[in-house]
């Protein structure tokens, strides 16, 4: 199907993008790599009349050390992320959760902003980000503010973005020594997630969070105290779904889906257990 | 001298259009001069699967920028047309009256841009009485709810109507120690050809040419010709490159006949395209049967009944589906063995689902499907080995025609030799003796094993085809087929088989297709047919041709017939022992150009159909805590009879295995209780991809037919036969020590995992 119509602009940079996001208002819509919006667009879902085309601002594009963590651009490309050596030895978790992202057209197109402020449970990297505690930074007319990844997620498509706001930044705070595991069940290699996990682990100290067991991306708290409480992997994974409001769908019961959550924690923190 | 080219792994000369530049489809022909201007239809269609018309109010779509024209079957005056197999069922081309599935066309939008018609499209307002649907073919067939009032009944026919006989008392399982019964599931699924329909129609002096996606272009000739009463000479389809269809475009549809009247009556050439979206919901899908097995005999493992009833979903309309069930199912519902009383029912009902069409093995792959499970779940019962149940009730090898109970005449068959070829090759004994130790251990990950041994019928239905070659003035040749190849490779078989006879080498040979101005007659492409009748065809006609070309030598050589001979390397005709004295093609060529050039045309003749058969070993892993299953490995034995180019074969072979495991393990339409498709894009239906396919191990054996020159069967669709019980049975087999008796198709994770979870409490207990 096709798109209804709809004007297109391409500003040079990020200031630039707000400003035409605050003229055009509730009808403009950032466009990234277009891999949640344009397909949104094409079912005509979505139909915004003014495209801001921010994939081309290069200056939003980068991974970087800032010491305690990791700083990423919004418009890096899932490709980018997946393969960066300095997220392969310091947040290895999400740089493997980026490589299971739908399929290579597709990670060569989508950016961890889009993906991120999309905010769709099912998506990969919510969760994962989510496990790992990261920050992430807005800007708009009046400026730039820190939202830790605990309050961005608000619910169903629902970030804690303002409609003016440009998500430009994700701080993501190194692992060192976890261990971590990003598991996907789906039917077909490039299919979304019928339930995900992400999870690391040092010692006592883990993060744990769902992806497409509710409405946004669920940090696993339950299992989080529980194996801070010292409880076994097995204990603590039998309470997976205790945050999780899993929906039933095509490729999945709420009841099989809290089942396999179950499994997956269990098998995602022995491994970050070994 | 060279050897045959035949029977080598010749490399397709198709290919480098197709990966690099692409072929030009449908949808590219904007430069095409007969289209000029042409202007772009959109379909407007039904959201309801079942409600009585009211209105239709396309007042606003008619306003609005870029719209040319809108119709209704009103307004194209369209009548209802009776149903082929039940006369009382009657719709138009545009629903009128009544909607009977969601996806069914309801008006027509003509308009400057894809985009603008699109737009219009969403305008339109439908007032619909909605009627309440009937989705599932159990229910369709009690339902006092009807699609066709005017029949009574949702079941539109009945296998009994042909006289055969229905002894479903008990005494049919008399004298049988075990009787075994179950209900399996043949789901619905969607062919998706990479390419999805499109035509384009242009009206020149009074004469329609039309261009289409099909797999059998003279077919849509008559066609139209027929719906429309068109002058024959006054119609031309072409084909041109075709991006799949696996059965869905053999018929033409309502969409794409009313282009040619639409056209007319704007005086404009039109062009159509669907989007994914509409075809998933209005090409038609495929299988949708809910079978009933029964199958009996004693515990030594001799099968002596097998009853099959089957509840064939046709979908909103009683088009090829209501043929599949009674006509290809039930023929072949005996399968490879030889078994005492033997019996079929079909039932073909009608539902608000989108119409079913023949899908890759039409109703083959089903009746394989039911034997095949019953023969699993009868070896399951005595417990004995799957393979040694087969092996006991295979017909024996024959090399003269063999009757079947089913009225069908087998040609040439060794089954037991295709079974024992194929589990030696897939190492049977190691891998149950993997599966004895993974289940010793009780791993999470168990193996299953499943083994189908198949007959098929192609070429079923056809009486032959037409080939003409023409040898041009420069050596070249060109080969008219009536075959219309949309993925197959006849450019290179083809030339091969004309290329074998003459010495003509195959790059200096153009295969012709899919147009009836240069090929008027001819057969498509469909039911692994086009070797064995459109290629014998071609062969025959290459052979003749050498035989005239030969006389012509002989005559401009001033030499005797029988002395000449064709030296293919060079592709000349000398006088034996004196090659340096000769007449090439080309020199033949001019030689006839006086007398319209050098050509041979045939209509070659078969007397029936062929059947080939094989086996299939599939090796799957179950993941026992969460049903995921993996097909890990594949090993078949197909015997197509001879092989032309083994590299074509195994396409063949590697694409049907991968949508009989995509059926097995993947696919299924769905619908609501409303009858609203919940399966409508290929994120939602799980069309499997290379990352799910195991790698394929292909054993040779080829036991030539009788029935056509080249001793070839089909082979396009026995991958899709015999592989979707193979991967059932694998993962049932996986599960059996586990109490489980069947899985019905898709094996998704959760039904797997429930099937497990049901079977560990039902021993709880
Ligand atoms: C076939 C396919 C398979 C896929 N499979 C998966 C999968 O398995 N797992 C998975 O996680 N994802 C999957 N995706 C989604 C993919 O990861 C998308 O790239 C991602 O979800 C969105 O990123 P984008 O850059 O394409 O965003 P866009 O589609 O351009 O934008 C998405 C939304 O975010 C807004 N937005 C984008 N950037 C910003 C920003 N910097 N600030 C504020 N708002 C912004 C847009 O306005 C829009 O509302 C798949 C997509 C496709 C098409």
């Amino acid at each position: 199907m096709y798109p209804a119509a709809f004007d297109y602009k391409r500003p040079e940079s990020a200031a630039e993008a707000i400003s035409l996001v605050n003229e055009f208002g509730d009808d403009a819509k950032f466009l990234a790599g277009g891999h949640s919006l344009l397909p949104l667009m094409k079912l005509r879902l979505a139909q915004p009349t003014v495209l801001i085309d921010i994939g081309r601002l290069a200056d939003l594009s980068y991974i970087r050390d800032a010491g305690d963590h990791i700083a990423i651009g919004a418009l890096t490309r899932h490709k980018d992320v997946e393969t960066s050596a300095l997220l392969r030895q310091h947040v290895p978790l999400l740089a493997d959760a980026a490589a299971h992202v739908g399929d290579r057209q597709v990670r060569h197109r989508g950016t961890i902003g889009g993906s991120i402020a999309h905010a769709d449970s099912a998506s990969d990297l919510p969760a994962t980000i989510l496990a790992l505690g990261a920050k992430l930074i807005a800007e708009g007319i009046g400026g730039r503010r820190e939202i830790p990844a605990v309050d961005f997620f608000k619910g169903f498509l629902e970030s804690a973005l303002l409609p003016d706001e440009l998500l430009v930044e994700i701080q993501v705070p190194k692992m060192s020594n976890a261990g971590w595991s990003f598991l996907k069940f789906n039917r077909r290699a490039q299919d979304w997630a019928i339930v995900g996990v992400a999870a690391w682990r040092d010692a006592g100290n883990c993060g744990v969070a769902l992806v497409n067991m509710g409405s946004t991306p669920i940090l696993a708290t339950s299992v989080v105290r529980a194996i801070a409480d010292g409880a076994s992997v097995t204990d603590a994974a039998a309470l997976a779904c205790a945050e999780a409001e899993p929906q039933s769908d095509n490729n999945a019961t709420a009841e099989y889906r809290t089942h396999l959550a179950q499994v997956l924690v269990k098998r995602a923190l022995e491994t970050c257990s070994r | 001298m060279g050897g045959s080219i035949l029977g080598n792994r010749v490399v397709r000369k198709e290919d480098p259009k197709f990966l690099t530049t692409g072929g030009k489809y449908v949808d590219d022909l904007f430069d095409e001069p007969l289209l000029a201007g042409a202007l772009h239809v959109t379909y407007v269609r039904s959201t309801v699967a079942h409600g009585q018309i009211i209105s239709i109010d396309t007042s606003t779509a008619k306003d609005m920028d870029g719209v040319v024209a809108v119709f209704t079957a009103e307004s194209l005056g369209l009548e209802l047309m009776p149903a082929g197999l039940n006369k009382s069922a009657k719709r138009a081309f545009l629903a009128r009256d009544k909607v009977r599935y969601v996806g069914e066309p309801l008006a027509a939008i003509v308009a400057t841009s894809r985009t603008a018609g699109e737009d219009a499209a969403e305008t339109v307002v439908v007032d619909y009485n909605v009627l309440p649907a009937v989705v599932d073919v159990r229910e369709a067939a009690e339902s006092t709810v009807h699609l066709f009032e005017e029949v009574g009944s949702n079941i539109v026919f009945d296998s009994m109507n042909l006289g055969a006989p229905d002894n479903s008392g008990p005494e049919f399982f008399d004298g049988c120690e075990v009787v075994v019964r179950e209900t399996i599931v043949n789901q619905r699924v969607a062919p998706c050809p990479m390419e999805v329909r499109g035509s384009a129609v242009a009206w020149v002096d009074g004469r329609l040419h039309q261009w289409l996606s099909t797999q059998h272009a003279q077919g849509a000739h008559s066609s139209l010709c027929r719906t429309f009463g068109y002058e024959p000479a006054n119609v031309r389809v072409i084909a041109p490159d075709v991006g799949g269809g696996f059965g869905a475009k053999i018929g033409l549809y309502g969409e794409e006949l009313l282009l040619s009247v639409m056209s007319q009556q704007l005086g404009r050439p039109l062009i159509w395209r669907e989007s994914r979206s509409e075809s998933m919901v209005a090409l038609g899908h495929g299988r949708a049967q809910v079978q009933e097995i029964a199958i009996g005999g004693s515990r030594d493992g001799r099968v002596h009944a097998y009853q099959l009833k089957v509840l064939q979903d046709c979908g909103g309309w009683v088009d090829s589906a209501a043929f599949l069930a009674p006509f290809m199912t039930r023929p072949m519902s005996q399968g490879v063995y030889d078994i005492d009383r033997i019996e079929c029912r079909t039932l073909s009902i009608v539902t608000n689902t989108t119409p079913v069409v023949p899908y890759r093995g039409a109703g083959r792959p089903e009746a394989t499907a039911a034997i095949e499970r019953a023969m699993d779940l009868f070896a399951a019962e005595i417990g004995m080995d799957p393979v040694d149940v087969r092996s006991k009730n295979l017909i024996q090898p024959f090399n003269e025609p063999y009757q079947t109970k089913m009225g069908q005449t087998y040609d040439v068959g060794n089954y037991i030799e295709s079974l024992n070829r194929v589990t030696v090759a897939a190492k049977y004994s190691e891998l149950r003796a993997e599966q004895a130790k993974r289940r010793a251990a009780g791993d999470t990950v168990q193996l299953g094993i499943g083994v189908s041994v198949y007959v098929e019928i192609t070429g079923g239905g056809g009486t032959g085809d037409t080939a003409k070659i023409e040898v041009l003035e420069n050596g070249r040749a060109k080969v008219y087929t009536g075959t219309s190849p949309h993925g197959q490779g006849h450019d290179t078989a083809w030339s091969m088989l004309a290329s074998d006879q003459t010495g003509i080498p195959m790059d200096r040979i153009e295969v012709i297709h899919g147009d009836t101005d240069l090929v008027p007659k001819g057969g498509g492409t469909f039911g692994s047919r086009s070797l064995q009748q459109g290629g014998a065809a071609v062969h025959v006609a290459a052979v003749e041709l050498v035989d005239i070309a030969r006389g012509l030598a002989a005559t401009l050589l001033e030499a005797n017939e029988d002395d000449i001979v064709l030296d293919k390397e060079n592709g000349a005709f000398h006088v034996a022992g004196s090659p340096s004295v000769n007449k090439t093609w080309a020199d033949l060529a001019v030689a006839k150009k006086s007398e319209g050039g050098l050509v041979h045309a045939i209509d070659f003749r078969v007397d029936g159909a062929t059947f080939p058969f094989g086996a299939h070993v599939a090796v799957v892993e179950v993941d026992t805590e969460t049903g995921k299953v993996r097909h890990i490995a594949h090993t078949t034995c197909d015997d197509a009879g001879t092989v032309l180019n083994p590299l074509l074969r195994d396409g063949q072979i590697h694409g049907g295995v991968a949508q009989g495991s995509a059926q097995a393990l993947l696919e299924e339409v769905l619908y609501d209780p409303d009858g609203n498709p919940t399966t409508s894009n290929l994120a939602d239906y799980a069309m499997i991809s290379a990352a799910e396919v195991p790698s394929v191990t292909i054993v040779m054996m080829e036991t030539p037919t009788f029935m056509n020159p080249l001793g070839a069967k089909g082979i396009g669709e026995s991958g899709s036969i015999g592989a979707t019980p193979a991967v059932q049975s694998a993962v049932c087999d996986a599960l059996l020590h586990l109490g489980v008796r069947h899985v019905d198709m898709p094996a998704t994770p959760e039904r797997v995992w429930r099937a497990i979870h049901t079977a560990k409490s039902g021993v709880g207990q």
